[in-house]
């Protein structure tokens, strides 16, 4: 439709058939990330479930052992559920205390232009790939801490954790530094007014008031270090077993997802199954904290 | 202020440099890290091993098929995940911004950022080795890889597109162009630096990742170049990881020259991001 | 932020505005006698930012080829108001308009209207001149018709030269047409984003408070420029400078909290004002 206006016509359309395909496709792009998770919600699902018809959940939640690849098939979770949470424990005992002082020391006490090198600094520490961290685990954490425990095996869960705590350090402390750095500044200097000292007024009012923030990094951590695959792989060993023992070899569950697949496992068998069902726990664990996670975060971020 | 005595600053001092400390030894191991496999690594490094197959020969093995895997992997899913990630974020900034769908979005993309990379490997095993068909090739390595990072360049782009100015697009809007001539000629031209610096970061990322590979199938013996996107292929990561894994204690030290070379790769990844970066700033005027 | 300081004698701004030999005539094209062709007729505009109406039904006529400003307090809606007449309004998300805005009666809300070719005929220079800043000055001028692929490539020189000497910026630039936009002086940008604008070939030219970025020189420059222009263009230009108001523009409506309180010659504004509050408010009362 055309008008006879001077100066040009208003009516009509502008954008032709060309700019609204642009906007379909555009569109499009950003549907993937959802088609990315029902993907991986499928997949899981369809073995799963193909997983399910052969062995029983009884199986599956009250043996005690994780044999699938061996004649006499076994196929109790625990063991590496337990691999997991042992070398996940650890980590997060290392973590802990470092992210935490490391977040104090660049929200409360570094000068910006130390906080300025130090933070992107310590953000190194989860940028280098795990297969490096693996190989530290192995060949130089291992030996020294033979030196030191009497019995600690080739394959612990003691040092690949200790170094993944080190990788999950930054997590908790930039995490946990915008948590301290949301407190208000008004709540300290209500606690200097009323005399407190500088670590009393830490202590006493920041933290407890960022409670929740922390919460949420660790939680996040945590996450980390469960789904956290190489470096368990190569330094933790690949022996499921029920044991909370560090000293031992135990196999997580990413680390038994790998094993299968540096076989070649056909398509269809039991075994391949085996990969996703674990992956699914893994999925559910993982999903689980990161919500639980980012619920917290967001009650900080309302509340302060 | 009786409660301020020297005790008190004492205790303060302590402190505060116990909390430096919490920063400074994770950093020194690191640098230890660094240390231990350069010291490693020098007794491998050299034209020959990036020019070697692997060998059965500890001494003879090389990196050569992993590191133009790698090259391969990096390039094909760059070549992925770009177009994709950056759609994305133009959509969810410029088209979207408040609906409904956005927030589901990004939503989704929060969680898939948190999702283990190994279960990434699941996807592309079932999605597209099997389903799709591609098998246990150089294409679905790059595809599964391109899957796990789009996050990354999406969150990346959506930063930069919000650092372009408002007025310059009221400015073309009110030249009568349409939203994608502005978006096409105004808004990306501006956030161009800094969609390639999010995302070369987002690629190097990729280089480094080992267990979706595995799962999705890299070979770890692998004596030809990948001469198809169908082809079998393996990838620095995955030959580092064989060598590490293998009884053998010389094997330990072509496992940290192939370290070298990763980070060296990365780390130059990593350097032309940043040059990108400042050369760009610069001239934005 | 009104004029600042004493109130101004409405006398000084008669004279102020004299010295620039306004014809108070009517011209050839005119309707009748009187008063020039209505270029605008907006009735009972209305205009909200989600539930907060900020327009409450303005009615007035734009008068073509004559400089019509629009006067009021920061928030009165003088803004929203000009960005209603290209639709630029509606971008903002949660933004309405109510009401009817007819240009040469059209009614640009209408259906079918297509707000990217009103905006072509109804061109926009903003507060902050905001030249595009990876294209170059001649890339500027030309950036509207790139962007919608209407440039022949011979004639770009041409349509460049002509715009940039429109907007009187022809003789500072011209050597150095390829640098970037903006590397120039706050002014000479805000006359480039007007060369942008003129090169469109607009019949209307939006200004949201042109000057408001600039030093007292550059200011006057572009006075100056409107003079020039309005024999070829309708311009409606925003201000919340009263002395600016009086200075260039043929008719002045004055806007306080969405409505419109008084629109009259500027002449009359400025110095017979009906209303208390127009009076109030250009004698320095409030605002």
């Amino acid at each position: 439709m055309l008008s006879a206006a001077p100066g040009g016509r208003v009516h009509g359309r502008s954008a032709g058939l060309g700019e609204r395909l642009i906007e379909v496709g555009l569109l499009g792009c950003g549907l993937l990330s959802i088609f990315t998770t029902a993907g991986i919600l499928f997949v899981l699902a369809i073995e799963t479930f193909a997983f399910f018809r052969e062995v029983t959940l009884a199986q599956f939640f009250f043996d005690t052992q994780w044999t699938p690849l061996f004649a006499d098939k076994h196929f109790g979770i625990w063991p590496l559920v337990s691999g997991t949470v042992l070398t996940s424990g650890i980590a997060i005992l290392v973590a802990l205390p470092f992210g935490l002082l490391a977040a104090i020391y660049l929200s409360e006490f570094a000068e910006q232009r130390v906080r300025k090198v130090l933070k992107p600094a310590l953000e190194i520490l989860a940028g280098v790939p795990t297969i490096v961290y693996g190989y530290f685990a192995l060949v130089f954490v291992t030996p020294i801490l033979q030196a030191m425990i009497p019995g600690l095996a080739g394959f612990n869960s003691l040092s690949a954790g200790m170094i993944m705590g080190m990788m999950i350090i930054p997590m908790i402390s930039s995490m946990t530094e915008d948590a301290l750095y949301a407190v208000p500044n008004s709540l300290r200097e209500g606690a200097y007014a009323l005399g407190a000292t500088r670590l009393s007024t830490i202590f006493r009012v920041v933290l407890p008031a960022a409670v929740s923030g922390i919460a949420a990094s660790v939680i996040l951590a945590i996450s980390r270090a469960v789904g956290e695959t190489m470096i368990v792989a190569i330094a933790a060993g690949q022996q499921p077993r029920l044991t909370l023992d560090p000293r031992l070899p135990v196999e997580t569950m990413t680390t038994y997802i790998v094993q299968v697949s540096m076989g070649d496992t056909p398509a269809g068998t039991l075994e391949y199954r085996s990969i996703f069902v674990v992956g699914a726990a893994l999925f559910v664990m993982t999903f689980t904290m990161n919500f639980v996670s980012q619920r917290l975060t967001r009650r900080y971020r309302s509340a302060v | 202020m009786k409660h301020t005595g020297r005790r008190g600053v004492v205790i303060e001092r302590l402190f505060v440099a116990l909390c430096l400390g919490a920063v400074i030894v994770p950093l020194g191991l690191l640098l230890i890290l660094f240390a231990d496999v350069l010291s490693d690594a020098v007794q491998r490094l050299g034209w020959a091993f990036l020019t070697s197959f692997p060998s059965r020969k500890a001494a003879l093995a090389g990196v050569y098929p992993a590191f133009v895997g790698t090259l391969y992997l990096s390039f094909i899913t760059a070549g992925l995940t770009l177009p994709l990630g950056v759609g994305a974020a133009i959509y969810l900034e410029e088209y979207e911004r408040r609906g409904r769908l956005a927030n589901l979005i990004e939503l989704n993309i929060a969680n898939l950022a948190g999702v283990p990379s190994v279960i990434y490997g699941l996807l592309g095993l079932g999605l597209f080795v099997r389903i799709a068909g591609m098998g246990r090739s150089l294409l679905a390595g790059a595809a599964t890889l391109a899957l796990l990072v789009l996050p990354i360049v999406i969150m990346a782009s959506r930063e930069a597109l919000r650092t372009v100015p408002l007025s310059l697009r009221e400015g073309s809007y009110a030249l009568g162009a349409t939203r994608w001539q502005t978006i096409r000629q105004v808004v990306l031209p501006m956030a161009f630096p800094g969609i390639l610096t999010g995302s070369i970061l987002a690629i190097s990322r990729a280089v480094g990742e080992t267990a979706p590979l595995i799962v999705v199938g890299a070979l770890t013996y692998v004596t030809f170049l990948p001469d198809s996107l169908g082809a079998p292929f393996t990838a620095l990561p995955i030959q580092i990881f064989n060598w590490v894994s293998r009884p053998q204690a010389e094997f330990v030290l072509n496992a940290a020259a192939g370290i070298v070379v990763l980070l060296g790769t990365m780390l130059a990844l990593n350097a032309a991001a940043i040059f990108l970066r400042n050369r760009y700033q610069k001239r934005t005027y | 932020m009104a004029s600042a300081g004493a109130p101004t004698a409405p006398e000084k701004l008669r004279m102020t505005q004299s010295a620039h030999s306004r014809p108070g005539r009517p011209r050839e094209n005119s309707v009748n006698s009187e008063e020039a062709a209505t270029k605008f007729r907006v009735r009972r505009l209305a205009a909200w930012f989600g539930s907060q109406q900020v327009l409450h039904g303005l009615d007035l006529d734009i008068s073509k080829q004559r400089v019509t400003a629009i006067i009021g307090p920061s928030g009165c809606g003088k803004s929203t108001f000009i960005r209603c007449l290209n639709r630029m309004h509606e971008l903002v998300p949660s933004a309405r308009v109510g009401g009817e805005v007819r240009l040469d009666d059209e009614d640009i809300y209408g259906p079918g209207v297509d707000p990217v070719l009103l905006r072509r005929r109804v061109g926009m220079v903003f507060q902050k001149p905001n030249p595009f800043p990876s294209m170059s000055i001649r890339d500027n001028v030309l950036a509207g018709l790139r962007l919608t692929h209407q440039l022949a490539r011979a004639h770009a020189n041409e349509i460049n030269e002509k715009a940039l000497r429109s907007a009187a910026l022809w003789d500072e630039v011209k050597d150095r047409l390829d640098e970037p936009g903006a590397g120039l002086s706050g002014g000479q940008q805000q006359r480039l984003c007007i060369a942008r604008a003129l090169a469109v070939e607009p019949d209307v030219l939006l200004m949201d408070e042109p000057c408001s970025a600039l030093d007292p020189i550059a200011t006057a420059r572009i006075e100056d420029l409107i003079h020039t222009l309005r024999e070829r263009y309708t311009i409606v230009i925003v201000t919340h400078n009263m002395q600016q108001a009086a200075r260039v523009s043929d008719r002045t409506a004055f806007l306080l909290t969405g409505e419109l309180v008084e629109y009259a010659p500027t002449d009359r504004i400025f110095t017979a004002p009906s209303d208390k509050r127009t009076e109030d408010y250009i004698t320095g009362k409030f605002g």
